[in-house]
């Protein structure tokens, strides 16, 4: 019972992490079709910037709650401005070329941005803290779970939801629909594809960006942290299928259970664990659990 | 005729070949005036460039700038190496073991270097190994770990003053039962790569020796910078240990002490942490009290109170504001080391040849800032010094980390004695071992 219990919250745990690293990705390659590497970069500027923001805020002694809603709020900015600079100085340069050549533009996008890094915040590394030991923990049983990772678990809940709310029931999010369903036929009928494409960008920049911060106090804030973070984006987002976003939010699950589940009872599989269920996932479902075989247009 | 004179081109022309893509400088000595070339390979970007790759760097410029200027105390006082200046390059470990491999052949090949000093990751000390023993390049290893480097095979061109990782593993299993002397159980966290998988097995190979009724409980392998440790610290509040070993380094480490303190794991059990000393300064009263500390050797504040530890702490903190951790010992007792092989080898004012320092390195006996290093396994190429261990704890009062409760291990009771692999020399009980 305890064993199943902390397989649960740990599962959610990694799961709410994952989703709001992924939510971003997939949005961009569903409207885009964009497998866009440079998300890793938004992390970790997000995880960067976060960081910085608690230097602040605890150097000056703010409140807790307040420095929390500006490390998110300043993370978020540092997204977007990223994903505007990206979007209009580069990637739209590169719309209609092959999907191959714009993943190798966001990879060297990624590669250049990672010594960007270097330059502005150096190379050691930073804690961020204060805020995961600020809010304490709880004990039920024998088990102690910290209170911010049940904040993460809520910042998460609420990014699903907003998702799921804006796509069915706000005009843009219909837009959206449409572009995401047929982009030639969108913009057939008047829809202005290239400010969608903008709009969403800056979306997903600004979501990756979120996963940096609230995971910065949870990490050591430190070089290469972008890497680790998009390959496990990309599995999640393979499994739900790619531009799905109920997709990552199951990918994510799948992923967080099963994971936290061979740390628990097998740990020897942990590493295998989240790529074999990807690997099975795909046998099954080749275009992943939400998205359906596309027929080939002519 | 006229076909034994072609074969006799070709032969030629291959033996030529042949000579020209040997390194220059193993073959010929230099003119005494040109600088002593040294590749020093650490890294500088990515997660292990902070913790170990900075210091390390750090390490290798000021001690070049200290040998250069003639100040490092005697026997080190003689400028540069034997009177002949120092010129450094540095280059990045970052990449794949392949880039690495290139990089180290770009010194040895293009940039004529004398020696490379450095190397962090022990794949690619590995991976470097047989090209420096094809190049004929003399190589000292800094701090990469795996004793498979010399055990693997007798090498002649590839020294590593310091210590492999069993020494930390036995040093940390004999440490920890000397504190807690009724362990019943106890648990490992460590990086699922040769490192981590090293550093449990002879852990957990020294237990088993020395606390035989003492259970390993919980055995975790996350990946490699992993990040997120939630699941695994879940895992170990669940368990009925008294101890958790790590050899959890750069990032992971930082990361994993964050996320068990929110949580409390450390007032269940008692950290060991075996390249704990590397973090201290950063984490400083987020690493917890009580916390058992080691430092890959005795370095940084485990370090002997001797001359050398004063001036390459004083010269070291006065430069960077930070006082150096293992990484930047490491660097130092490899540099001195080559430094007096390098001037042992010599004759005259010529430079001597990469055999004639190979065979001055071989078997010499030394004193660092981290105390005495006898290389005497690896046929005189690996290092054995003595270790030691601490207990951490934060004083409020200075506001600054201190390793208390320090106990020392001579090299002998910590290392295996030459000839036998080390986890052969585990697995039989640690016979040999003068504790």
């Amino acid at each position: 019972m305890l064993t199943a219990s902390a397989i649960l919250t740990d599962g959610l745990v990694y799961a709410a992490y994952l989703f709001i690293v992924a939510v971003g990705l997939t949005l961009i390659f569903g409207v885009m079709k964009i497998l866009n590497v440079t998300h890793g970069s938004f992390y970790a500027f997000g995880a960067y910037g976060a960081a910085t923001a608690v230097g602040i805020y605890t150097n000056g002694d703010w409140n807790a709650a307040l420095g929390f809603v500006f490390m998110l709020g300043l993370a978020m900015a540092i997204g977007l401005i990223m994903g505007i600079i990206l979007e209009r100085g580069l990637l739209r340069l590169v719309y209609g070329k092959d999907e191959v050549v714009i993943v190798l533009v966001t990879y060297a996008t990624f590669l250049i941005l990672e010594d960007v890094i270097g330059l502005i915040w150096g190379t050691q590394s930073y804690g961020a803290y204060q805020p995961m030991i600020s809010a304490g923990n709880i004990e039920i049983g024998e088990l102690v779970l910290s209170n911010y990772d049940i904040v993460l678990v809520v910042i998460a809940a609420a990014v699903a939801f907003a998702a799921y709310w804006s796509l069915k029931y706000t005009r843009y999010g219909r837009l959206l629909t449409t572009v995401i369903y047929d982009r030639e036929t969108a913009a057939a009928f008047g829809i202005n594809v290239t400010l969608v494409y903008t709009v969403t960008f800056l979306i997903g920049a600004a979501l990756g960006a979120l996963g940096g911060a609230v995971m910065a106090p949870k990490i050591s804030v430190t070089l290469g942290i972008g890497v680790e973070v998009i390959v496990l984006a990309f599995a999640v987002v393979a499994i739900g299928g790619m531009g799905s976003i109920e997709g990552a939010l199951v990918g994510a699950l799948i992923v967080g259970i099963c994971r936290a589940a061979a740390v628990h009872l097998m740990p020897q599989i942990e590493l295998f664990v989240v790529y074999g269920v990807m690997a099975l996932v795909l046998v099954a479902r080749p275009y992943g659990l939400f998205v359906r075989a596309q027929p080939r247009k002519i | 005729m006229i076909k034994g004179r072609t074969a006799s081109c070709w032969t030629l022309a291959g033996l030529a070949a042949a000579a020209m893509s040997l390194p220059a400088h193993a073959q010929t000595p230099a003119p005494a005036a040109a600088p002593v070339k040294l590749g020093i390979v650490s890294f500088l970007s990515g997660p292990a460039a902070s913790p170990f790759g900075l210091p390390g760097r750090n390490g290798a410029e000021i001690v070049i700038e200290a040998l250069n200027a003639g100040t490092a105390p005697a026997p080190y006082n003689k400028v540069g190496f034997g009177g002949t200046k120092i010129e450094a390059k540095y280059v990045d470990e970052a990449g794949s073991a392949a880039n690495v491999v290139t990089d180290f052949r770009n010194l040895v090949q293009r940039d004529q270097v004398d020696a490379v000093v450095g190397y962090i990751s022990s794949g690619n000390c590995l991976a470097v190994t047989p090209v420096a023993e094809e190049l004929k390049a003399l190589t000292v290893f800094y701090d990469c770990g795996t004793p498979r480097i010399f055990e693997e095979k007798a090498r002649a061109y590839v020294f590593r003053p310091s210590p492999h990782a069993t020494m930390d593993s036995v040093g940390a299993a004999r440490y920890l039962i000397a504190k807690k002397k009724n362990l019943t159980s106890f648990s490992g966290i460590n990086q699922n790569y040769a490192w981590g998988q090293d550093s449990w097995r002879d852990f957990i190979g020294a237990m088993k020796v020395l606390a035989p009724k003492a259970e390993a409980d919980k055995i975790l392998f996350p990946k490699l910078f992993a990040g997120e440790f939630g699941a695994e610290v879940s895992t170990l509040l669940t368990s009925k240990s008294q101890a958790v070993h790590t050899s959890f380094w750069n990032g992971d480490l930082e990361g994993f002490i964050y996320q068990q303190q929110a949580r409390g794991l450390d007032k269940r059990m008692t950290i060991i942490a075996t390249t704990g000393e590397s973090s201290i300064w950063r984490l400083r009263d987020k690493m917890p009290d009580g916390t058992i500390i080691g430092g890959r050797g005795p370095h940084g504040p485990l370090a002997p109170d001797n001359a050398f530890n004063k001036w390459f702490s004083k010269i070291y903190t006065d430069r960077y504001n930070v006082p150096p951790t293992y990484p930047s010992y490491q660097m130092a007792q490899s540099l001195l080391g080559l430094k007096l092989a390098y001037e042992k080898a010599a004759t005259g004012t010529a430079k001597p040849t990469t055999d004639q320092i190979a065979a001055a390195f071989k078997g010499l006996v030394f004193t660092g800032p981290s105390g005495e290093i006898k290389m005497v396994l690896g046929d005189g190429h690996q290092g054995i010094q003595e270790t030691a261990y601490g207990t951490y704890r934060f004083n409020k009062a200075k506001k600054e980390p201190e390793i208390i409760d320090v106990m020392r291990f001579p090299a002998e009771c910590v290392n295996p004695p030459p000839g036998i692999d080390a986890d052969k020399w585990i697995e039989g009980g640690m016979k040999g071992a003068k504790c």
